[in-house]
Formats: C-alpha cells, sequence, structure tokens
C-alpha cells in the first residue's frame, strides 16, 4: 500500500527518529511511503489553546494535502484525536461545504501508527528486535480519544528479547497537556511527579508511548532527576532489529 | 475567615490558589487517599453492570430532552407542587434566593438545621442567615465538619475530603468541647449523633437541597447516607427546599435511570441507603409548610450557549473530581468555587461571569477522564475547549491583538502555514537553542514564559537534522512528494538540507 505519513510537527522538529522508525517498520512490511513537504501541523495547540480561528488554516491544509490520499499514518496519538474529536466541529464552524465533505472522506482514513499496524494492515508481529526491560504508559489520547486499548501492548509483546513490565497506574495522566505544562506548570510538575513514582517502581530500561509529548514530558524530568530510565517513542522500539538498537543521543 | 463575597470579588487564578496546597502534604495525601478509595468502590459497582453504557445514554437523553424543554416542565413542576399544597418561589440570582428564605426562615429558637446543598453554598446562605441573626446548623456530617472548622466545601459529594479522622477528632474536641473524644470512625459518628439530635428536636425550620425535582408529580427527591437529611425532612414544622432550576427531571420513572447512575458515581453504592421523596403537604405527617426555591443565577445564559448547555445536565455526583489528576493533586479548594474539579471547572466560569473565571477553564489537561466516567456523558474536555475560546474571545479590543499568547498563535500559524517558514524556523531554533544547551547535552533553564517548562523538566535539544532533511537526503523507493499540493496552499520548493 502506499502510506502516507504526517510525521507531525514536534516529531519532524525534535523526535526525527519516529519518523525514520515509522519508515523502516512500513518498508519493511513492503508498503511505500508518500511524504508531502508541505505538511506542517495539526493544529492542536491552537484549539486547544481556545483559537478556534486560527487553527482552521491548519485544518484546511492537512485535509487539501491528504485528501488523495489511501492512507494516512501519524505517530502521534493527541494529533490523530485532534482530528478525529475536533476537526468535524471546526470544518462546521468555518461554514465551507466543500471542507467539511472532503474532511468526512478523508478522516476515516487516518490512522494512528499503532492502530494502522494492528487494525488497517493486520499485523502484530513487525519484526523487532529490542533487548531491553520496558514500560508502558498508556497516553490519555491514545486510551480515551482514540480507545487504543491493547493494541500498542500487542506490538510490543512480539517484540524479540523485549521484556514489558506493566506500570501501575499506566492510564493516569502525565500532566502535559500542551500549554497546561506551562499555564499550570507547578501543578503539571506535582501530576508528573507522581507519574514518574511509577514509572521507577517498574524499574524498566525504557518507558514508551504513542505520544512524544508525553514521553518529552516524562523523559524531561527524568533526565532533571538523573534517574536511568530513557524514554523512546513506541515507532523507534518497533523499528529496531538486531543490527541497529535504537539507541538515541541528544544533539 | 473572609466572608463569600469578599472572596468572590477578587478574580480567581488557579495557578495561584493551587500553588499553597501542592506544598500542603497532608491535605494531597487525604484527597489521594479518598478519591482512590471512592474510584475504587465507583469501579466494582460499575463493572458489575452490564448495561452501564446505555444507562448513561439513557442518563444524557433524559437530562438533554429536560433542558431542550426546560420552560415548560418548570411550569409543570410548579403547578403540581403547589397543586399538592408546596409553595414555588422564583429567584433570579443569589441575592433573591437569600432573601426569600431568610424571611421563610424566621422563627422563635433562631436557628434552622440544613441538609447538605451544594446550591446554598453557592449563593453563600448561610453567611446570609447568620448576618441576618439565624444560625444554620449543618447536619450532613462532612457539612458540619467543614461548617464547625470554619472552612470551605472541598468536593461536591464529599465535602471534609481534604480532613482525615485525626483532623476531624481535634475539630470535634475543640468545637463540641470532648477532651476525651477517640479517633475511630464510631466515636466521631457518635459524637455527631449526639449534638445533632438535639438539634432535630428542638429546630422548627429546615433547609435543604434537591438532587431532583421531579415535574410530573410535584415531588422532590434526596439521596443521602446518614438519615440526618429525613430527619430533617420529616421533624421540622416548615421545610424550605432550595434547587437550581437545572435539578428538574420529566417523570417519576425518570429516577429508574436516575437513581441507578447517582449513587454508583458518586459513592460506588448500588443505592443510597436513604432515598427521599417528598410532594406537597399532608395532613398530621411531616412539615406542614413546604416551600421550593427555585434559582436560576445565570443557568439560563448557561442554556442559552448551545455549545456549553451540556453543562446543566450534571446532577453532582462527583465523579469527574475523583478521576480527575488535577484535582487529585490540589483538592477543591485552588478552583475557589464550591463546584471544584473538572465539573467546576466549566460550570463556575459560566455561573460567576468569565472575568472570574479566566484560568479554571485552563486548569486541565484534557485527558478525558472526567468525560469517561460521567453518568449523563457530559463532554467535559470539548466544553473547556469551548470555554478557552470564550477567554480569548472575550479579551478587550485593544488586548487581543497584543496579548503575548494571541501574538504567539499569529506567529505560529504564519510559520506553520508556510514549509519554507517551517524549514527555517527549524534551523534558527537550531542555532538559537545553542547557548542554552548545557554540558548533558540538554537544556535545563529556558527563559520567560518557557521557563515553566523548565522549573521541573529538562528538555533535549532539536536535532541536527529534522525528519524532513533526512527523507529528502535518503536515496529510497518511498518518495516525498509535492504533487499532492493544491494551488491553494502556499508551498515553496523544499531546499536540499546540509545537515
Amino acid at each position: 500500500m502506499r502510506i502516507a505519513l504526517f510525521v507531525t510537527c514536534y516529531n519532524d522538529t525534535l523526535f526525527p527518529e519516529v519518523g525514520i522508525a515509522v519508515v523502516r517498520v512500513l518498508e519493511r512490511l513492503g508498503h511505500t511511503i508518500d511524504f508531502p513537504y508541505a505538511q506542517t501541523c495539526c493544529g492542536q495547540m491552537h484549539y486547544n489553546t481556545g483559537y478556534l480561528p486560527e487553527a482552521l488554516p491548519l485544518v484546511r491544509r492537512f485535509v487539501e494535502i491528504f485528501r488523495n490520499s489511501e492512507a494516512v499514518c501519524v505517530p502521534s496519538s493527541s494529533c490523530v484525536g485532534m482530528m478525529r474529536e475536533h476537526y468535524e466541529k471546526i470544518a462546521l464552524a468555518s461554514g465551507d461545504k466543500a471542507l467539511q465533505s472532503e474532511m468526512a472522506a478523508l478522516l476515516p482514513r487516518v490512522y494512528e501508527f499503532t492502530e494502522l499496524l494492528v487494525h488497517r494492515l493486520g499485523v502484530e508481529d513487525v519484526g523487532a528486535v529490542y533487548p531491553h526491560r520496558v514500560t508502558y504508559h498508556a497516553s490519555c489520547h491514545s486510551l480515551r480519544n482514540l480507545h487504543l486499548g491493547d493494541v500498542p501492548i500487542r506490538l510490543l509483546r512480539n517484540v524479540r528479547d523485549l521484556e514489558l513490565i506493566p506500570m501501575e497506574a499506566t492510564d493516569l495522566c502525565c500532566g502535559f497537556g500542551g500549554t497546561f505544562s506551562i499555564k499550570n506548570a507547578d501543578v503539571s510538575g506535582a501530576m508528573l511527579e507522581e507519574k514518574l513514582q511509577y514509572v521507577q517502581k517498574t524499574q524498566a530500561e525504557v518507558c514508551t508511548a504513542c505520544d512524544n509529548s508525553c514521553l518529552m514530558h516524562i523523559g524531561g524530568a527524568l533526565h532533571r532527576q538523573r534517574v536511568n530510565i530513557r524514554t523512546e517513542h513506541i515507532a523507534t522500539i518497533l523499528g529496531s532489529d538486531s543490527i541497529s538498537p535504537a539507541s538515541r543521543k541528544g544533539a | 475567615m473572609a466572608p463569600t463575597s469578599e472572596r468572590e470579588r477578587q478574580p480567581l487564578d488557579f495557578p495561584s490558589a493551587a500553588l499553597p496546597l501542592l506544598h500542603d502534604a497532608q491535605l494531597r495525601g487525604n484527597v489521594r487517599h479518598a478519591t482512590d478509595v471512592i474510584q475504587g468502590k465507583r469501579f466494582r459497582v460499575v463493572a458489575e453492570m452490564p448495561d452501564w453504557q446505555s444507562l448513561r445514554e439513557a442518563g444524557r437523553q433524559v437530562r438533554a430532552h429536560t433542558l431542550d424543554y426546560l420552560d415548560v416542565y418548570l411550569e409543570q413542576f410548579e403547578q403540581r407542587c403547589t397543586a399538592a399544597g408546596g409553595h414555588v418561589h422564583w429567584a433570579r440570582d443569589t441575592a433573591e434566593a437569600n432573601r426569600i428564605v431568610l424571611q421563610l426562615a424566621q422563627n422563635p429558637t433562631g436557628r434552622v438545621i440544613k441538609i447538605k446543598s451544594m446550591t446554598t453554598e453557592e449563593t453563600g446562605l448561610n453567611h446570609a442567615l447568620e448576618a441576618a441573626g439565624i444560625q444554620p446548623i449543618e447536619t450532613d456530617l462532612a457539612e458540619l465538619i467543614v461548617q464547625l472548622g470554619h472552612d470551605k466545601p472541598s468536593h461536591i459529594v464529599a465535602p471534609a475530603l481534604h480532613k482525615n479522622r485525626h483532623q476531624v477528632r481535634e475539630l470535634f474536641v475543640r468545637a463540641m468541647n470532648l477532651p476525651d473524644l477517640g479517633d475511630r470512625p464510631e466515636d466521631l459518628a457518635e459524637a455527631a449523633r449526639v449534638y445533632l439530635r438535639q438539634q432535630f428536636l428542638s429546630t422548627p425550620v429546615a433547609i435543604s437541597g434537591a438532587n431532583f425535582l421531579i415535574a410530573e408529580t410535584g415531588g422532590v427527591c434526596i439521596v443521602e447516607s446518614e438519615g440526618n437529611g429525613r430527619m430533617c425532612l420529616t421533624l421540622p414544622q416548615k421545610l424550605i427546599s432550595f434547587a437550581g432550576i437545572d435539578k428538574i427531571i420529566p417523570r417519576f420513572s425518570d429516577l429508574e435511570v436516575m437513581l441507578q447512575l447517582l449513587p454508583r458515581s458518586a459513592t460506588g453504592e448500588r443505592m443510597n441507603p436513604y432515598n427521599s421523596v417528598w410532594t406537597g403537604v399532608h395532613p398530621g405527617d411531616g412539615p406542614q409548610e413546604f416551600h421550593v426555591v427555585l434559582l436560576d443565577n445565570r443557568r439560563t445564559e448557561v442554556l442559552r450557549d448551545p455549545e456549553a448547555r451540556e453543562t446543566l445536565q450534571c446532577i453532582r455526583c462527583g465523579a469527574c473530581q475523583n478521576a480527575c489528576p488535577v484535582y487529585r493533586q490540589t483538592g477543591g479548594h485552588a478552583y475557589g468555587s464550591v463546584y471544584a474539579g473538572p465539573i467546576g471547572a466549566i460550570l463556575t466560569p459560566q455561573l460567576a461571569l468569565m472575568e472570574r473565571g479566566q484560568s479554571l477553564p485552563y486548569a486541565s489537561t484534557l485527558c478525558g477522564a472526567c468525560y469517561e466516567v460521567c453518568p449523563v456523558k457530559i463532554n467535559i474536555p470539548e466544553i473547556l475547549i469551548h470555554l478557552r475560546g470564550r477567554v480569548v474571545t472575550g479579551r478587550p479590543s485593544y488586548l487581543r491583538a497584543l496579548h503575548p499568547e494571541a501574538m504567539m498563535m499569529r506567529g505560529m500559524q504564519w510559520m506553520f502555514l508556510s514549509e519554507t517558514r517551517f524549514r527555517l524556523a527549524q534551523r534558527f531554533g537550531r542555532i538559537a537553542q545553542r547557548p542554552w544547551i548545557r554540558r548533558s547535552g540538554w537544556i535545563e533553564r529556558l527563559p520567560s514564559i518557557l521557563g515553566g517548562w523548565t522549573r521541573t523538566r529538562d528538555l533535549r535539544p532539536l536535532p541536527q537534522q529534522s525528519f524532513r532533511e533526512w527523507f529528502q537526503a535518503r536515496p529510497s523507493a518511498s518518495t516525498g512528494s509535492h504533487s499532492t499540493l493544491p494551488p491553494q496552499v502556499s508551498s515553496e520548493p523544499p531546499e536540499v538540507p546540509h545537515g
């Protein structure tokens, strides 16, 4: 299949290894990746902060770029959540009938990365090898917006040499919340502190999730506290093989 | 303690109000423990219901339908209640509601007994009664604890949730003069019982809230755990029930749905120990004078906003508070309102004018836990976002363009609307971050508004190559495409990256 990749603005800029891993996994499964260079941001930050009119051109841009794609892969459940939960409302508010109908046709073809693998491509074993102890943080959007359930877990269970350690209160919000982490920095920090206790209790080497936003938050605090647990997006784990274990270094 | 009216004049600022609470380890421990216990119980009694989701949908439909025909049902309620011997009073705002109650509550003892009611907290009725020389006596154990401690409720269902039993004991020792009181739950319950029985038997007027007003019969329904409410409903000569106009349900049979949803969501019980429904006056049985005060207090304004009217579906179960990871850290007092937690974050700004609730719609990560547990399916995250929009558009016109956040949002949008600008921004970021990268290879401190991030977290710097640069540079079967770009989307030919 020809799969269009919407890598998301922050993965593109901050975590290119996630896009690289998605490409590796999907190509390994025999698919072709299409990367439209005009893509930028889904508009989530604008919309969630209360700037609906400012989000509209970004929403329109996304639809125009991907409207002819057979399937769109997005390695971020919060961005997919934004599309599924809010895009129709934004299109409705714009009064643009053409946008509304194009969006209605496009949205069912937009998949979060793990969802694409399991639900659309029917793959649970991507042939990855990852010899590490890993724990999984169920991000709010993956859980409550996309209802991914155990989809990511099923993929992780099939990774060779990976030891999956369950996390207590895995569904507890890490406290990121986009601009919340800055507007309510202290409360966000307190929430993170509780999350970290559960992460550390697992004694895993790696904490993973379907959202790099949560992982940036959790990983940032782990680094601040010099805790020897690193964060990896689930795509980089699924993209690992015995020759190139996913090890990441700062810039 | 400052009276409510003074507190209400100060603008609410959630982050500042939360700060001292975050440093109160005792309070946070109490809140976490209590919400964990209630959540655990709720989870068990919800899990045993095979049709819970259909029940939620039924609850939502009953409430949404009621709001669509609220005028009809309110008038029906008034007519049926009056026909049964009750008196219905309409109050536009909190001042009018309190005035009505003050007139009705006059009695020779100078006291009234009260059943727990969030709506009377909303109007500050106790302060109004005290100012008029009438002593209100809270008979709900948790409300009594709040009252004796000159405290504020911190939770809709469990107002004293922020206190543990040792703290309650100390309060009772002082307030009831019982130096030898133990701190076992039964000791505390017994002390309260002795204290309250005297009040029940000697006070001729009771004030209650209402869980539901039944339009079909003119009846009022209250559910409770302790039976103290039942005492207030049956012993006094006069009963005044106080309720928001949103508390209506159309039919008696709607209780079938509501009385399954409410106790399971609120206290994790299959059924409340005491369920009382009373209708009008019955000679020789219970209060011989019965009044209902119906409070608007901007509820009709909420009703007028199609994006937010769902807020009024709320049946005050408090499940969203127990599920909320923000409330879990701060407790209820950070919300500066009788309605705390997620429902408070959407209700308070709407009831108390947006000027007072600027920060509340932002006091959420939009994690969705509240929506998931809401028994009547109020999409709280969606309403939070809607109210954020009202905060933004409600700014004075001179500020709207110059507000730093608005300028940043417009700047980001301008950048995201052009591929070239986005690429340049990525490159600029790599250069601009250089002075901030520490020896560890991470960014540990950032200036101004971004400093909120680095207060508790480090930040990995931007890598030397963005994904799009990597994709473009690699020889591969997969292709980057420019062909899907429609003419109306601004697109520039990508530059060749130099890594």
